[in-house]
């Protein structure tokens, strides 16, 4: 196929995006709203538009692309350039904790990891890039939230209760023990949300991979089953990644001999 | 021998000179003052001691020991520390009392706990209560208590009464004085007051930007007549005072 080719069917596809084109007129109402009432995110909401609109339709070459390929190499290389972005993200949002961004790729890439291993050698999903890009996203995204909070909460928690931590040190407690309420607090903020998700499910919301698939024209039931596989790998992936994040953290507020470093405090 | 032996200790924070090579035997059984203005260091001297803060290797001695060679636990155990802001853990202050042993797999006998209480002026029923609900004078006492339960050989105090009201105040002076007839216990107490330093010290060291000023008994640094200029300077917070060389 030459370049030209390229370009038609590129255009083809985008001419059948009309559908896409109608619903922008509801971010065009967004932006009369938030010029009418004076907001001033008229500009913001142009440009998450326009960038929102890019990177999904690149990302969606790149899947076909890789889809086309089949190659493990491939759908490896995806799924390192997304825990790469997390950790990124992560690292920026955790600038208080020493080496969170290290911190943020070691506790999502392990998380990621040991949950994506469990799923393919139980034989739940094939290592296909259209099983594992799409499960792989959603596990690193998930964990990246719980990587951030983790971090985040414990170095506020670490500042905002030093002095007890600095009682206990003195009475011979090592860091590990001293810090053991805050890291019990953190692996419970990162685990929680989840928990209350799949206590709800359904009944308030159903959730983004079965919205996907009926959408797409699949049978409830089936969708549901696919659910329930997202929703306990999710359960088990954010606990494995909390407590990643939670263990290398609390030791990069400690030294080696049990003194409880500096830390910023919360804006 | 002397229990505690700091030599040419110095310490800096980001950059900035925080004690300037000082130099320092304390004997066991003494009660040993730390006093001279804000920000001169007596805390962070104070810290360097159980390795709150870190001393250099080869400048602090316990029991002619160099302090870095000795694993974290066991010198924090030996060497106990009461904070001016007393910070109570949960549970109640019989559960405080028990979480140094706690640390090491032992555990604190109902009679032993008494037996703490009855160190520092407390009563049996207090072990019950629920350690948040104490008053400031309680607690601190409870803190001290929660340290000996390790039986350490010196406890450091970080100006331990400043927080409390004059009968407080009073209770844990005592309370503190006793211990030290009754244990042997050597104290290493930071504090603001002179007027506390004449009251329980047997030596004072003053301090000034991280400097030894003058090491010498309560009599020779804090008399109102025969004491020490620069300390007695300092006792009227007179700043220019304390800083004239002698002669000057």
């Amino acid at each position: 196929m030459d370049i030209l080719d390229q370009i038609d069917t590129i255009l083809r596809d985008l001419g059948s995006l009309e559908r896409v084109g109608l619903s922008l007129v509801l971010v065009l109402l967004a932006a009369l709203i938030s010029r009418w009432q004076r907001a001033d995110l008229e500009y913001d909401l142009v440009t998450a538009t326009a960038r929102g609109f890019v990177q999904l339709i690149a990302i969606g070459y790149v899947l076909e692309l890789v889809f086309e390929q089949d190659h493990p190499l491939w759908t490896t290389l995806i799924l390192l350039v997304m825990l790469t972005v997390a950790a990124r993200t992560t690292g920026q949002r955790g600038k208080k904790t020493p080496g969170a961004t290290r911190i943020a790729f070691l506790s999502i890439g392990l998380g990621s990891l040991f949950t994506l291993a469990v799923l393919v050698v139980a034989g739940i999903f094939d290592y296909t890039p259209q099983n594992i890009i799409p499960i792989g996203g959603m596990i690193i995204g998930n964990a990246m939230t719980t990587a951030s909070q983790v971090i985040n909460r414990m170095a506020d928690d670490l500042h905002d209760h030093r002095g007890r931590i600095e009682n206990m040190l003195a009475l011979g407690a090592t860091g590990r023990q001293a810090s053991l309420i805050e890291f019990q607090r953190a692996l419970r903020t990162a685990m929680i949300p989840h928990i209350d998700t799949t206590k709800t499910v359904g009944l308030i919301k159903l959730p983004g991979a079965m919205t996907g698939m009926i959408l797409a024209g699949a049978s409830p039931l089936a969708a549901v089953k696919i659910q329930l596989i997202v929703m306990y790998m999710l359960v088990g992936s954010v606990t494995f990644t909390g407590l990643i994040a939670a263990l290398l953290t609390y030791r990069a507020f400690f030294t080696d001999a049990h003194q409880l470093r500096a830390i910023p405090a919360s804006k | 021998m002397p229990i505690l032996q700091i030599r040419e200790l110095s310490l800096s924070r980001g950059g900035q000179p925080v004690l300037h090579k000082i130099n320092l035997s304390i004997e066991p059984g003494e009660v040993f003052l730390l006093i001279g203005p804000s920000g001169s260091g007596k805390s962070s001297l104070l810290r360097c001691l159980n390795r709150l803060e870190e001393p250099a290797p080869g400048t602090v001695f316990l029991d002619g020991t160099d302090i870095t060679a000795l694993p974290v636990p066991d010198l924090r155990r030996r060497v106990g520390m009461v904070f001016q802001q007393v910070a109570m853990f949960p549970g109640t202050v019989a559960d405080n009392l028990a979480y140094g042993p706690g640390l090491c797999g032992d555990s604190l006998s109902r009679a032993r706990a008494l037996d703490l209480l009855g160190m520092v002026t407390l009563e049996p029923d207090i072990a019950d209560k629920p350690a948040g609900e104490l008053s400031g004078g309680q607690a601190q006492r409870v803190a001290i208590a929660r340290a000996l339960a390790n039986q350490p050989d010196v406890l450091l105090l970080d100006e331990p009464t400043s927080a409390l009201d004059p009968i407080a105040t009073h209770a844990v002076e005592t309370t503190l004085t006793g211990l030290r007839e009754r244990l042997g216990l050597t104290l290493v107490w930071v504090s603001h007051a002179v007027e506390q330093a004449r009251r329980v010290g047997d030596r004072v060291l003053l301090l000034d930007g991280g400097r030894v000023v003058r090491i010498g008994s309560v009599a020779e640094m804090l008399d109102p007549v025969n004491g020490d200029r620069r300390a007695l300077a300092f006792a009227l917070g007179d700043e220019a005072g304390m800083q004239a060389q002698p002669g000057a």
